[in-house]
């Protein structure tokens, strides 16, 4: 019990040192929907795995720091206190070779530090990777592509990309998040650090995830193993809604994008240019998988994996020539004339 | 232990015309010689990666920097890595146990002198076919030239597929190349000690530094041979039509992971190891002790060299093992922490009760200690994986590795040079300028390195060339940019200290810093046979039993 005390104190303690490097981030979001609330703190869990790891990392933080503090001492003593003084000069010191006790004595402290360490750790591991699925749980699979997100939920037929919805967990009825992790291509590796450690999507070696976010809000991560060009911008952002939010959006995710009367020149343009070889729109011919599905594209806050904020403007610029926003990315400009560009740009637009 | 000159008519070259010199150090099969080629041409190596790291804090001084695009930014961090590692560090730690290992064991040369020279110039032909890939390769994206798939060359990163060209190759090349050099220094050092040493060198009397690098030479023979078995896979898939790490056909990523940690993890204690071993010569000298535990030193070193073989899937903690293989590498991990902190014990141990002299030798020994400890300590963290699940792939680990290879290998580099630098040239380095490069050294070193682990904290992972603004990273990779620029100023005067102390250093004697070991009883530089007579040895430090033959060594030993 008062283990567990000392460890939230530290916490806290965390909490106060840091701010002056995370309140930045979260000084500036004000929590509207798709505007992240959320830092990426590694001491600043709203998840179970994550919160568990932080209590785990304060705890080593605590031993090693006394480690430290104890073998600096031994060594700054030294250097003060047998410092060479000028009365020294040409005298030697008394020649010592050794000493077995106290050889026994470094040897034996710290294997059992080592043991003290790795019992705690091994409850860690066990508790995050051999935690059961619940029934209640959501199932979503994540797969990597060259510099976005594809995730896809089986159960409800949702296929979105880049940002994903999950619905925030009581702990009294937990309702987590499971993410089996696919590849499509290079390594990635899928880090939303406040919500859970991360895990690398290895092509042909699924793993898997998860997460019990307790607090509603956009989190953000990234792609964190490098996977080429635009490792950078492999952006990411989990929005966790309350369960009637949550509820909503999967609704409006299992309706056919709605098509406005305007558009029907940007969709001509779109279904006779090869942007359909890559992308999907569901109730369309166009079905690509190569690139993010795009059925309910403005219902996103950012495109272009997060690169920039979904606006007029960037999604002109980024379909007329998408190296502008993220040189490297494996979209090809299209060189589309200006009134298709506007008209596909349009089309867009109607999909909500 | 008589150190009577010997003259032989072709070992004055000072007055042969210069294309005669430049022939004779391209031809030369002398250990000495070899192991300043070793030294010149990691330091040259060590300028090229300086610039490319300098070029990589300018892009993340702040957000939304432009001031190299993204293939530039991440060829900078591919060869930035793979230089350092495999063209300096290696290389350069070779030149010193060239140099150093049979002076203190009494022998005229290594073992086999001419695969010590092949050895080097295959090793030098590896960095050289890197550096040709700037001309001659193409990479990710059709970018014009050098590698950019990170040192790791993570599979399928590396495939065909996504790196087509031949910038991936180079990198392959240049490793297989100078893996087969190390392997052939590696047989070397162990041959010489096994069989050069001295009469009456035991085993059990040889210098730790000998020691150490006869156990690095070890690891070497058993850490690089998986990474060129590699190499040649990924050869074979990429030219052969193999599938070892071709993904779409069945292959496996995760193999490549493994093959490259079972080397890449005990290649840390390759590079480590002699760093002790240099720990351990210069801080008895310097506190005017023996080393504290000898026996325990070597147990260490040695015990180190096997735990160190089973810890390297630490590096892979985020790739989904299951808890089982956490735990055990998360044990093995912590486990390598006891051999490594005796060490420090002994150290402590031997400046405890000295007269300890803040020679600037002495001051890199303290500077490796603290930052040693550090990274040791970080080390620890990132050994309890759910921790690592954290903090791996991010810029912790970047903090924590930068830590042992520039605060610990770097710095026991540095107290190695001005150590030993009056006996391979025969003058002192300036005292002056050594201080100024260890002050400015150091104040850069934590300026950069202690600050780069708070963004990893904050989920800013590695290898990214920009970043969002408003994480909270911009202030920090600000002062991480200053302090790299503060440690290439240092390294700037360190270059000028070498050259200028070269023509103008105080010349010294055999022995400047009254020390204790074989290489200290012959003339500064020494001559190309080393010993004109070959020494007997009673003691582990026989020139402590020269100089005070009333309480010599041998009578406790």
């Amino acid at each position: 019990m008062s283990a567990r005390r000392t460890r939230s104190v530290l916490s806290r303690y965390w909490q106060i040192v840091l701010p002056p490097f995370w309140s930045t981030s979260a000084l500036w979001a004000v929590g509207t929907h798709g505007t992240p609330n959320n830092g990426t703190n590694i001491f600043s869990p709203a998840s179970t795995p994550a919160k568990s790891i932080a209590d785990l990392s304060i705890l080593v933080l605590v031993i090693t720091g006394i480690i430290f503090v104890v073998v600096f001492a031994l060594l700054f003593y030294s250097l003060v206190k047998f410092r060479m003084r000028a009365i020294d000069a040409g005298r030697e010191p008394a020649q010592v070779y050794g000493s077995t006790q106290i050889e026994l004595a470094w040897t034996i402290i710290p294997i059992l530090i080592v043991v003290v360490l790795f019992l705690a750790t091994a409850r860690v591991i066990h508790a995050v990777d051999d935690a059961p699925e619940p029934a209640a749980a959501l199932d979503v699979i994540a797969i990597g592509h060259q510099y976005w997100w594809e995730f896809r939920y089986p159960k409800l037929g949702i296929v979105t990309a880049n940002e994903l919805h999950v619905p925030v967990s009581n702990p009294d009825h937990p309702t987590p998040t499971f993410l089996q992790l696919l590849s499509a291509d290079t390594d990635h590796s899928f880090w939303v650090p406040e919500l859970a450690g991360k895990t690398d999507l290895i092509p042909n070696h699924p793993n898997r995830m998860w997460m019990d976010p307790q607090r509603t809000g956009v989190f953000l991560g990234q792609c964190a193993q490098y996977c080429g060009t635009q490792h950078a911008k492999m952006l990411l952002r989990v929005s966790v809604d309350g369960s009637e939010d949550f509820a909503a959006w999967v609704r409006a995710q299992q309706r056919p994008a709605v098509e406005g009367g305007g558009a029907i020149a940007g969709r001509r343009a779109f279904e006779r240019n090869a942007c359909i070889n890559c992308h999907a729109v569901a109730g369309t011919p166009a079905d690509g998988r190569f690139g993010p599905d795009l059925t309910h594209l403005m219902s996103r806050a950012t495109i272009a994996a997060g690169a920039a904020e979904n606006t007029h403007q960037n999604l002109r610029l980024w379909i007329q020539n998408p190296s502008a926003i993220k040189p490297g990315s494996l979209m090809p400009a299209m060189k589309l004339s200006d009134a298709d560009l506007d008209a596909v740009v349009s089309y867009m637009e109607t999909l909500h | 232990m008589s150190s009577n000159a010997i003259t032989i008519p072709d070992a004055q070259t000072d007055a042969r015309p210069w294309v005669d010199q430049l022939h004779q150090w391209l031809a030369t099969v002398d250990h000495k010689r070899l192991g300043i080629l070793y030294i010149v041409s990691a330091l040259l190596f060590l300028a090229v990666g300086g610039v490319e790291a300098l070029i990589i804090r300018i892009q993340l001084m702040h957000s939304h920097n432009n001031f190299v695009s993204p293939e530039v930014f991440n060829q900078m961090f591919t060869m930035h890595g793979t230089t350092m590692i495999f063209f300096v560090a290696m290389p350069i730690l070779f030149g010193f146990a060239n140099y150093l290992v049979p002076l203190m064991i009494g022998a005229r040369d290594m073992a086999f002198p001419r695969l010590n020279a092949f050895s080097f110039w295959l090793s030098f032909l590896g960095g050289l076919l890197l550096y040709f890939s700037f001309f001659g390769g193409s990479g990710l994206y059709g970018a014009g030239s050098a590698p950019d798939v990170g040192w790791w060359s993570y599979a399928p990163l590396g495939a065909r597929a996504f790196s087509p060209g031949h910038s991936s190759d180079y990198w392959t090349l240049a490793l297989l190349v100078s893996g087969f050099g190390s392997i052939g220094t590696a047989i070397n050092i162990i041959a010489t000690i096994l069989c050069l040493r001295c009469p009456g060198m035991k085993i059990s009397r040889m210098p730790l530094l000998v020691w150490m690098n006869l156990v690095m030479a070890g690891m070497v023979l058993i850490a690089i041979t998986p990474l060129s078995a590699a190499q040649i896979m990924l050869l074979i898939d990429r030219y052969l039509g193999g599938h070892f790490f071709d993904t779409q056909a069945g292959g496996s990523a995760v193999l490549w992971m493994h093959f490259f940690w079972i080397f890449g993890h005990p290649e840390v204690y390759v590079l480590i190891i002699p760093c002790f071993a240099f720990m351990s010569e210069i801080i008895p000298v310097f506190s005017r002790k023996p080393i504290f535990g000898y026996p325990v030193m070597v147990a260490a070193t040695v015990c180190i060299a096997f735990v160190s073989m089973s810890v390297w899937a630490h590096h892979m903690f985020t790739i989904g093992m299951n808890s089982y293989a956490n735990s055990f590498f998360t044990l093995t991990t912590m486990a390598v922490g006891v051999p490594t902190g005796i060490k420090i014990f002994n150290w402590i141990g031997t400046m405890w009760g000295g007269r300890i002299q803040f020679k600037t030798p002495m001051l890199f020994s303290i500077g490796f200690l603290f930052q040693f400890l550090i990274a040791g300590l970080t080390g620890i963290m990132m050994a309890a994986s759910p921790f690592d699940w954290q903090l791996s792939l991010s810029y912790f680990v970047v903090a924590h590795f930068h830590y042992v290879i520039v605060g610990g290998i770097l710095f026991a580099l540095f107290a190695a040079f001005y150590y030993w630098y009056p006996k391979i040239t025969g003058r002192m380095l300036s005292e002056r300028l050594g201080k100024w490069h260890f002050w400015l050294f150091l104040i850069g070193f934590h300026l950069t390195f202690d600050v780069m682990h708070i963004p990893g904290l904050l989920g800013m992972p590695r290898r990214i060339y920009t970043y969002e603004p408003g994480r909270g990273w911009d202030n920090l990779n600000f002062i991480i940019t200053v302090g790299a620029f503060i440690q290439a100023l240092a390294i700037l005067v360190f270059l000028a200290n070498l050259v200028i102390s070269y023509f103008k250093g105080a010349r010294i004697g055999n022995d400047p810093w009254d020390a204790w070991t074989l290489e200290w009883s012959i003339s500064s530089p020494p001559p190309a046979y080393n010993f004109a007579t070959v020494p007997t040895v009673a003691s582990r430090r026989p020139l402590w039993d020269l100089k005070h033959p009333e309480d010599p060594d041998s009578r406790y030993e």
